[in-house]
């Protein structure tokens, strides 16, 4: 059976949503003719009409706009946001409406909102953002960042279904490098559930989207000096999963926060001071973040190179933890 | 004016801290020079402190119970004057002298001043420095009630921190990695069984109970004994053996002596007379009254006899220094004043410093003898057992005398069996041919 990219998945995902449930349809920036800028929604206007596949205008706020209204009036919209720096133009109807209908009307707005995000493509500051916390510090979100074809397909899937709005952040630099073998049956990965990717007994390494794989070529590159890390792949950041992430710190008792989002603000921070309230008394050493520095994603290639979390930071952040 | 510190006394050589049981005064209260100011316990003794200077108790900073390291300063004597402190303090502890500058003049009286309690409580942290570790590791000490600086000096991590895997190893090794300072270094033939001898404490197996059970900490001078006792333990190599005396000869002295004894106010008991025999003994037999030192054997000039003292809170034992050249009157003297500086808590590190022997009476409560554990670094410790009547063949004939059962334990790696029992046969004959 061939593998399934990460792009062709979430496609795969959408699709199948749209076969089982009409109330599902696609709104965004060149995603029907053109299939979209990345190619997700490919041959879905073909096989779904124009009805359920809508080229909008160049308008984010407009787009998520009319997502919210077709989701009040029943229907369970997709919109693609074509670059995820731009969902910031969509802010406020995600922030102050979508995420408050439930709470101030008890009318729950069942959107999604997915988009391409990060960095490693040479794509400058526009086109390579890592927008997710400016979501994650808004209660009646759901945020997710998935960073494996599976899961990107179970969970579009799984935000499809939700009933309340779910931001979908896909890596664009995953979104042909990674691909595996995927079951065909119908299946969805829960949001909030956190996956550990490499077991390991001395120090755990918490992360999501593409960082995952930084994470992993590190523990191989460690594991030749006995040195072994867990990988722990968060999946979803709101809500994420506390107690995997509890747990494997308190088996390891030292950890790593690794992100490819900026530091000041940046999800690491919230688990350091999770992690310092709930386990430390099992902690061996101090909690220890690798992140983007505090600056836009730069444009020159060796710039984002230097700016973008690698193996080397990781392993070196390990040496030091270990020894500590 | 005048205002003194008054700090944590260092009551012996080893000891670097001790734990203020309690308050004799409380602040505002007058005081004498010399009057008890509070108690201490440390690992040695617990004793009452005088206090260096009279005046008024103008700050206490050192709460019931709280262990602090030596040359703290724990209370603050003013002269009741209302004048404020500005001048006393020496550079040693700024800290603590900065808020009694702010607090200005106490009441005349030596009332309570105001504003003081909070300034003491900040100062309660930088006492609780040492050993570098993580509260992983300070949980699991916790859970396993390890003192972590136990570790000192024997990290693996940075700057030579405490890790899990310190610690880990350290309980997995039966709490023995570290305690460099606690057994002297083994030498030649003193090889003993690494394993066999280290699986007694500080790792016990966790307890298993079910029912009803109160849960007592140990005192500081408990945790002293325990530790003392299982080094010992595991330092010598124990060996008892057991000597049969007749007392008939040094009972007839005692009751001959007493009323006389009595007048000089000294009471007199059978103690004395043992203690002398030793003495007598020791100075012909210094290897038992020597310390192992690496290879060497350190015989010791003086001949400093301990006496083990029983308590209701723990042991204790007072040391009479150069017994040899006391009399019967002396040593009776001498035994009497450490007992009951030991019961009422007036002993000073002095008193229980450098003894070369000890002896215990196991015979208090009627034992017939003990086995008693040597009173480390000396190599020997003699056990008196009860002094009872007993039918004893002399000449072919049964005759009733009043016997003891001595047991000298000794430390084989020092003394053989043949010069214990000289030892011991030397004592037996004095005892036996005492004459008065």
């Amino acid at each position: 059976m061939a593998l399934t990219t990460y792009v062709e998945a979430i496609r795969q995902g959408i699709w199948e949503e749209m076969e089982k449930d009409e109330r599902v349809f696609v709104l965004g920036e060149d995603v029907g003719i053109y299939g979209g800028a990345f190619k997700v929604t490919a041959g879905m206007l073909e096989r779904f009409g124009e009805w359920r596949i809508i080229d909008t205008p160049i308008s984010e706020s407009g787009i998520v706009g009319a997502a919210i209204g077709a989701a009040l009036m029943g229907m369970r919209p997709v919109a693609e946001m074509q670059f995820a720096d731009f969902i910031s133009c969509a802010f406020d109807q995600i922030t102050n409406f979508a995420a408050k209908c439930r709470y101030r009307w008890g009318a729950g707005v069942p959107i999604v909102v997915r988009g391409p995000s990060g960095g490693g493509v040479h794509g400058g500051p526009f086109h390579s953002q890592n927008p997710e916390m400016y979501f994650v510090h808004t209660p009646g979100l759901k945020v997710v960042c998935p960073a494996t074809a599976y899961d990107a397909k179970g969970l579009i899937k799984a935000a499809i279904r939700d009933p309340d709005p779910v931001i979908y952040f896909e890596h664009k630099f995953l979104y042909r490098r990674v691909k595996e073998d995927l079951p065909a049956d119908d299946f969805v990965v829960p949001i909030g559930k956190a996956a550990i990717r490499r077991l390991g007994t001395d120090i755990t390494v918490v992360t999501y989207g593409a960082m995952l794989y930084i994470a992993l070529d590190a523990a191989k590159e460690l594991e030749k000096e006995g040195i072994d890390l867990e990988v722990l792949d968060l999946r979803s950041l709101l809500p994420f999963d506390k107690e995997a992430v509890i747990e494997s710190v308190k088996k390891t008792n030292k950890v790593i926060l690794l992100h490819e989002d900026t530091q000041i603000g940046g999800f690491a921070g919230e688990l350091a001071a999770i992690i310092s309230e709930e386990a430390f008394e099992y902690l061996d050493g101090p909690i220890r973040r690798i992140t983007a520095p505090d600056t836009p994603v730069p444009y020159s290639p060796p710039l984002e190179e230097f700016f973008l979390p690698k193996v080397s930071d990781v392993v070196r952040v390990a040496h030091e933890l270990y020894a500590y | 004016m005048a205002e003194t510190k008054v700090i944590m006394p260092q009551m012996g050589e080893s000891i670097f801290e001790g734990t203020i049981t309690k308050w004799l005064k409380k602040k505002g209260d007058r005081i004498e020079r010399d009057e008890a100011l509070f108690e201490i316990s440390t690992d040695k003794i617990d004793s009452e402190i005088p206090s260096p200077a009279s005046g008024v108790v103008q700050d206490i900073l050192v709460k019931e119970g709280q262990t602090v390291q030596i040359n703290t300063v724990v209370a603050v004597i003013g002269d009741g004057s209302a004048k404020p402190a500005a001048e006393a303090p020496p550079a040693k502890e700024p800290a603590q002298e900065a808020p009694k500058m702010k607090e200005g003049p106490a009441p005349g009286g030596g009332g309570p001043v105001p504003g003081v309690e909070e300034e003491t409580e900040a100062e309660e942290s930088p006492l609780d420095e040492g050993v570098r570790s993580s509260p992983l590791v300070r949980r699991i000490a916790k859970e396993r009630g390890i003192d972590v600086s136990a570790l000192a000096g024997k990290g693996t991590g940075i700057n030579g921190r405490i890790t899990k895997r310190d610690i880990l190893s350290y309980i997995e090794q039966g709490g023995k990695a570290a305690q460099p300072s606690v057994s002297p270094p083994q030498s030649g033939g003193a090889a003993r069984s690494a394993g066999l001898v280290n699986q007694t404490p500080p790792s016990p197996p966790p307890m298993k109970f079910t029912g009803e059970v109160e849960r007592v900490p140990l005192t500081a001078m408990r945790k002293a004994i325990a530790e003392h006792m299982v080094m010992s333990r595991k330092t010598s190599a124990h060996v008892t053996t057991l000597f049969e005396v007749d007392c008939s000869h040094i009972v007839k002295a005692k009751e001959k002596q007493q009323a006389e004894f009595q007048r000089s106010g000294v009471k007199l008991t059978v103690t004395p007379f043992f203690v002398q025999a030793a003495a007598n003994a020791l100075k012909r037999f210094p290897v038992v009254n020597s310390s192992l030192d690496g290879d060497t054997v350190v015989y010791k000039r003086p001949i400093n006899i301990g006496i083990a003292v029983n308590l209701e809170w723990g042991l204790i034992v007072p040391v009479i220094k150069n017994a040899d050249e006391k009399n019967l009157f002396g040593l009776a003297k001498a035994v009497n004043d450490i007992g009951e500086r030991a019961r009422n808590k007036k002993l000073t590190p002095e008193d229980v410093k450098d003894g070369t022997f000890t002896i215990t009476n196991p015979g208090q409560y009627g034992g017939l003898a003990g086995t008693p554990i040597i009173n480390q670094p000396q190599v020997a410790i003699m056990g008196m057992g009860g002094i009872k009547k007993r039918a004893v063949v002399i000449d072919d004939a049964i005759a009733i005398r009043p016997m003891i059962m001595l047991s000298l334990s000794f430390d084989h790696r020092v003394i053989d069996g043949a010069v214990a029992d000289q030892f011991m046969a030397d004592i037996q004959k004095q005892l036996e041919n005492w004459q008065s």
